[in-house]
Parts: structure tokens; sequence; C-alpha cells
């Protein structure tokens, strides 16, 4: 590989990390304090996508420059509400049953899959943000770079610093990681918990929100986009060790450098290598990279 | 009751029942009542769920102006979705065909579930899969099934005139070839490396993996010395290449696959849209065609679906399946609605059909049932304000092995990553 192809390709994995970091950050997070694991967090991706689309395409056919923002703030509001509701009315009540909630996700994922197909139909669709973050920035050594890539680095490294300032600086990152611990402790020392869990839902399915903007801005989305974040999201988590936020950024980061340079190494095979890293973690460390043992 | 029907049917013959129906006698009415039942088989799920959405539009349009009766009798249809993977496709064309118990099978979309359902045809007996869009070639041309149709051409015919173009008119020495790493797209890449390296080209492949959205480290790797690039992708795939491509500003002549220059891309927004201009693809349809029919077909699609989610033109998808169903209907109306006798009087039918497709071009289908007809080369152009296709070459009646004899190109092996056809003229 010469050099400068090399760079390149580095720096796409990055960039394509990035986004799998901001994605399933949130899964990660909601796995972290509830121990669900949410196969319809893909479905949250492509909620997140199309509501901010709606929302994004008229503004945008009116030239307004802030229909990109308005559509990353819907996008974000709609996976919210949606995990929301999916918290309140299914997952609550069966607090603790894993398979069961495991179940009853995949059947929303299904149901929403389908809702979405009706309502926008099969066409892919993609965001444009605005020009200054759109086009193309010149980079010493490698000639024109999309600029909407290095805005996702930007963005993850904001979702990570923030993250990182709720868990860790808040009342309610402190509530949220000694429910991790240990909830029924937390329970006992006269905390609600099942609000901690409402608002811990909700801000998990918001990344998944703005993840599905971010993609939906670097990538076309289209029907079955979401199974295609949820799996990437799994491995992710799996590789980098579930509930931790530092986990799930290394997790990502090997996923999104995997990804690209299999797919300029060995196209075809470019699949396998992913699947490859993940096979060996859970063969060498089963709780992850940074995970704690269960 | 099902035996029952059965034998009538059987008793009453072919003859019988044309007889009695042109006589104006009333047949059983069992018979006459029971209705064929048709089963949809295409792709709502994953990277063609648009073709998938386009070809149920433009069956049901077609069957709205057959009133659902074909031969004397009442079409029912039972729609199924597959997500353009194999095993799924097999899956649904099993429920189809043993649960709903449907006389015909048309679809499916894509290559690989083509073959698949080839394979999954020989099965069966006494019914009839007739192929919806998918192109992969080998699933006529080789161990062809005595019960599967397509009424379409393949992926490899449909680059018929392509390579030529390329190398003699273009007069570009070497491109890039681009393209998804499954059964379609080597139908197609073969196609154009046949006719592109045997008039003296040399090209580089770049396969990846079908549901391959972030395109930038392929993109990295086109080599500086291509002149142009030929790009086979299709649906989401085609559009974030093409998306990324223009991103990275990218600036090279772009051809293109037969799904590439298709209304799922050019109705999608975005940058792409800039460097698609002026694009040549080949396939069998264009947007904008100087034939009645064609005109005749798009207007009243237009009609149809413009309000309801429909493109402004139909898609190489909704074509497709259009013209498969136009065959079905069309035996079913020679053998007067009789799908007894094993279908062997319908596939007979089938098999004998001669018709203009909707582009106005003539179809017959060869002795693998595989359709034989014009392959057209478009350009991308700005008409009454929108990017379409419009045709500016024709190659006639082209056949499965684009003209070579068919051991010849038999021998050259099945088309795969590996096998790209790209055989200098010796």
């Amino acid at each position: 590989m010469e050099g400068s192809l090399a760079v390149t390709v580095a720096l796409n994995g990055l960039t394509l990390a990035a986004l799998y970091f901001i994605v399933a950050s949130g899964f990660s997070l909601i796995f972290g304090l509830m121990r669900t694991v949410n196969m319809a967090h893909g479905s949250l991706y492509l909620v997140g996508a199309y509501v901010g689309y709606a929302v994004f395409e008229p503004l945008y056919d009116r030239d307004a420059w802030w229909a990109w923002y308005a559509g990353v703030g819907a996008g974000i509001a709609a996976a919210a509400v949606f995990g929301l509701a999916m918290q309140a009315a299914l997952l609550g009540w069966m607090q603790g049953q894993e398979l069961r909630q495991a179940l009853v996700t995949i059947g929303v994922s299904i149901v929403a899959a389908d809702q979405l197909l009706a309502v926008f139909g099969g066409n892919p669709r993609q965001f444009f943000p605005p020009d200054a973050l759109f086009g193309a920035t010149e980079l010493p050594g490698l000639g024109r770079y999309p600029t909407f890539r290095l805005v996702q680095i930007g963005v993850a490294v904001a979702v990570g610093l923030g993250l990182w300032l709720l868990l860790n600086r808040t009342k309610l990152g402190l509530m949220v990681r000694a429910g991790v611990d240990d909830r029924q402790m937390l329970t006992a020392l006269g905390v609600n918990v099942p609000l901690v869990s409402l608002a811990v839902f909700a801000l998990g399915a918001g990344l998944a929100g703005l993840g599905g903007v971010i993609g939906g801005s670097a990538q076309p989305f289209a029907q079955g986009v979401d199974v295609r974040f949820l799996l990437t999201s799994l491995v992710v988590v799996i590789v980098g060790g579930m509930g931790s936020v530092a986990g799930t950024a290394v997790g990502a980061l090997l996923v999104g450098m995997a990804e690209q340079i299999g797919q300029a190494l060995f196209p075809t095979y470019s699949v396998i290598l992913t699947f490859l890293i993940m096979a060996a973690v859970l063969a060498l460390r089963p709780q992850g990279i940074l995970g704690r043992p269960a | 009751m099902d035996l029952r029907i059965h034998r009538r049917a059987l008793l009453l013959g072919a003859t019988g029942a044309a007889a009695a129906a042109t006589t104006g006698l009333k047949t059983p009415a069992v018979a006459q009542n029971a209705p064929i039942r048709l089963g949809w088989l295409t792709t709502l799920e994953g990277p063609f769920a648009t073709g998938g959405q386009d070809s149920f539009r433009c069956m049901q349009m077609l069957l709205e102006q057959h009133n659902s009766q074909a031969g004397g009798r009442r079409i029912e249809v039972v729609r199924e979705s597959s997500n353009a993977q194999a095993d799924v496709a097999l899956a649904r064309a099993r429920k189809l065909a043993e649960q709903d118990r449907v006389d015909v099978i048309i679809g499916p979309l894509s290559g690989a579930e083509g073959i698949a359902l080839r394979d999954y045809s020989r099965t069966l007996s006494g019914k009839t899969i007739v192929n919806g869009s998918s192109g992969a070639s080998d699933t006529t041309l080789r161990n062809a099934s005595p019960n599967f149709f397509r009424f379409s051409t393949d992926g490899t015919q449909w680059m018929a005139g392509l390579g030529n173009h390329v190398r003699r008119t273009m007069n570009v020495q070497e491109v890039a070839v681009l393209a998804g790493d499954y059964a379609f797209p080597y139908a197609q890449v073969f196609g154009f490396s046949l006719e592109f390296c045997r008039a003296g080209g040399r090209a580089t492949y770049l396969f990846s993996p079908l549901g391959t959205t972030d395109f930038s480290s392929i993109i990295a790797r086109i080599p500086r010395t291509a002149g142009a690039l030929v790009v086979v992708h299709g649906g989401t795939d085609g559009l974030a290449f093409m998306t990324q491509y223009a991103q990275a500003g990218g600036n090279l002549p772009l051809l293109g696959g037969s799904i590439m220059a298709d209304q799922t891309m050019l109705s999608a927004r975005g940058p792409h849209r800039r460097i698609m201009m002026g694009m040549v693809s080949a396939g069998p349809l264009a947007d904008v065609h100087e034939e009645p029919s064609w005109k005749e077909f798009v207007a009243r699609y237009r009609a149809r679906w413009l309000n309801e989610g429909g493109f402004q033109s139909p898609s190489i998808h909704g074509f497709n399946y259009y013209t498969a169903l136009q065959g079905v209907l069309m035996a079913l109306e020679q053998v007067r609605g009789d799908v007894g006798g094993d279908q062997k009087a319908f596939q007979a039918a089938l098999a004998g059909l001669r018709f203009k497709n909707a582009m106005g071009a003539d179809l017959h289908l060869d002795h693998n049932r595989q359709a034989v007809s014009d392959i057209f080369l478009n350009r991308i152009e700005e008409r009454d304000g929108r990017a379409q296709t419009v045709t500016f070459g024709r190659t006639p009646q082209v056949n499965q092995t684009l003209g070579v004899p068919e051991a010849q190109f038999l021998a050259l092996g099945a088309p795969s990553r590996d096998n790209t056809g790209c055989v200098a003229a010796s």
C-alpha cells in the first residue's frame, strides 16, 4: 500500500469509527444501566434519520441555512421520544427479564421497519449539511478530503466528552454508575431507579437518533440500514466491553479501522475481518477489551 | 376438492375449454370460478426496496388494465417480499408455492435470488416460476430449469454495445470497473469486459460487497491511469458511491451499469447529479425513447402512480416485472386459463411467445427459455428540467452470449469476481 493511500485509509477508518462510536455509545449506555440488550437500537437510528429528514427536506427546499441543524434536532428528539415510549410502555415492567426484553425489542424493530417503509417508502435518502461542512478540505499530503468526515470526528469527540462529563461529574451520572454496580442497593437508598432508567433510555436513544442524522449525512440511508447499524453496535460493544464509554470508543475504533483496511486490501472478505476481531476478543477476553467481568 | 378440479380440467382439455368459451357454452362452474393464483415476489426490504415497490406498481397497473382476468379466469395475487438475499427469497417462494398454493410465481428481483429460485423451480411440479427482474446470466445459461422462464434480458446482455462505445467512440484505453460483489454485477462486468477487452482495452476491477455504503477507501484505490469509470452499483450502494465520488472531487467520465442510470438514482437529490450528467449506460430501457408504445406506457405509469409515490418514469425493475407479467397473461390467454395438466400447455405457450415489449423491442425466448431482445445505449440528459436517460443507440436482438457461439462462450466460464470476461481478441 503506498503512503498516501495508507493515510487516507487510516483517516477513513477513524471517521467511520467516529460514526460507529456515536451510535454504539447509546447502545452501550442502555445496556450498562439496565442490562437491556436493545435489539431495536437500529430502528432508533432509522427513526432519527427519517424524522430528521422529514423536518430537513422542506426547509432545505426553501434554502434555509439552518435546515440541517433543525434536522439534527428533530432526529435526536424523535429517537429519544421513541426510546422513552418503548421503555415506559414495554420494557419498564419486564425489568430484569433480559431474554423477554430482547425478544420484545426485536418485535418493536420489525414493526418499526414496516411502519417506516409504509410512511417514507423505499427510496434512499441523504441529508445535505451546509456547504461549510459538506465540501472538501485540502489536507496536507492527502489532497481533497470530504469535510463532513472530519466533522464526524468532531461530533464523536464531543459526544464522548459529554458522556464522560455526564457520567463522572453530575448527580445523574453518579446514580447511573451506582445503578450499573448494584441496582437493588440504589433503589434501597431511595433513588427512583425507573425514572433514572427512563432518562438513560431517552439519552441512549437520542444518541442513536443523532447517529442517524450524522450517518445519513455521510452515507445514504434506506430501509435495511437499521439492521446494519444494530449489528455494528453489537460488535462494537462486544469488542469494547458492555457498558463502558471508553470501551465503546476502543471497539468503534477497531471495527471502523478493520472495515476500511479490509475494504482497501481485500474488499470481498472485509466483513470477515470485523468478525475475526470479535471472535478473538470473545475467546481471549469474553467481557470485552475494557469491560469488567460480570 | 383440489383433485376434482384437476380431473375436470384434464377431461375438458385445452380444446374443449376453448371451444366451450368461444361458442358461449357454460363451462363447469368450478373451473370457471376458481381463480388463477399468481405469487408476486420482489424485495421491499434491503438495498433494492425501491425497485421492489416499483415492480408491484407496474404489475398492478397491468393487472388493472386486464381487469384482473386472463383466459376467462380471475387472477388472484399473493404478494411477498424478500430482502435481496437468496435464502430469504427461497423461503418466501416456498411459502408462496406450498402454503399459498399459487400456480405461478413471478420473481425474484436480484441476481443470487434468481439462481436460488431456478434451483427451487426444479423441485416443483405443475408450477412455473417466471423471473421478475433478476439478471444473473447463469440463472438460465447454465443448468437451465424446464419450468423457469425469463422474459427480461440478463445483466450480461444489458451491457451490449457499451464496451465498444468506450473503446472506439470515446477512445479510452484503460478503465476502472467498480462493481458490487455478487452474481448480477459479475454478469454486467462480464458483458462489458467481453466487448471492451476484445477491442483492446484494459481494466482494473474493484469489487465491494452489496450493502457497502462507505466507498472512501475504494475511491482511494482508483488507478491514476484510468481514463473512465464503469460503475456497476445500484440502489443505495450506487447513490453512496456517486455522492462520495462527487464529494472527493472525482472528475473522470462515468459509464454506468444498467441499474446505475435508473430513476432510483436520478430522482434522489444531491451532489451526485452534477457528475452524472452526460453519463452513458446500456440497458433494456430508457426514460425517453421515441417509440409510441413506450411513450404510451410511461404516460400510463405517470397517470397512475405519480401521485402515489411513483417515479417520473418506470424503473428497470418495474419494466422487467411488467414484461414478465405480460408474458404470463398472454400465455394464459392462449391456453384459455388452463393451468392444469402439470402446466405443460401453459409452459409451452410461454416458451413460444413472440411479442414487442413496452420499449417496442421484439422479444422471444431461446432454447433455455431466456429472452432475446434489443439493448439500448443511453445518455443522461436534462429533459423537462430533470435528469433523464435518453436512448441514442440500439443493438438489435442481443442473445445471452452476446453473439459469441454458445460453446465458446460457455468455455469462458461463469462470470465471477475472478472471471471478468476480459480476454483480448486472439
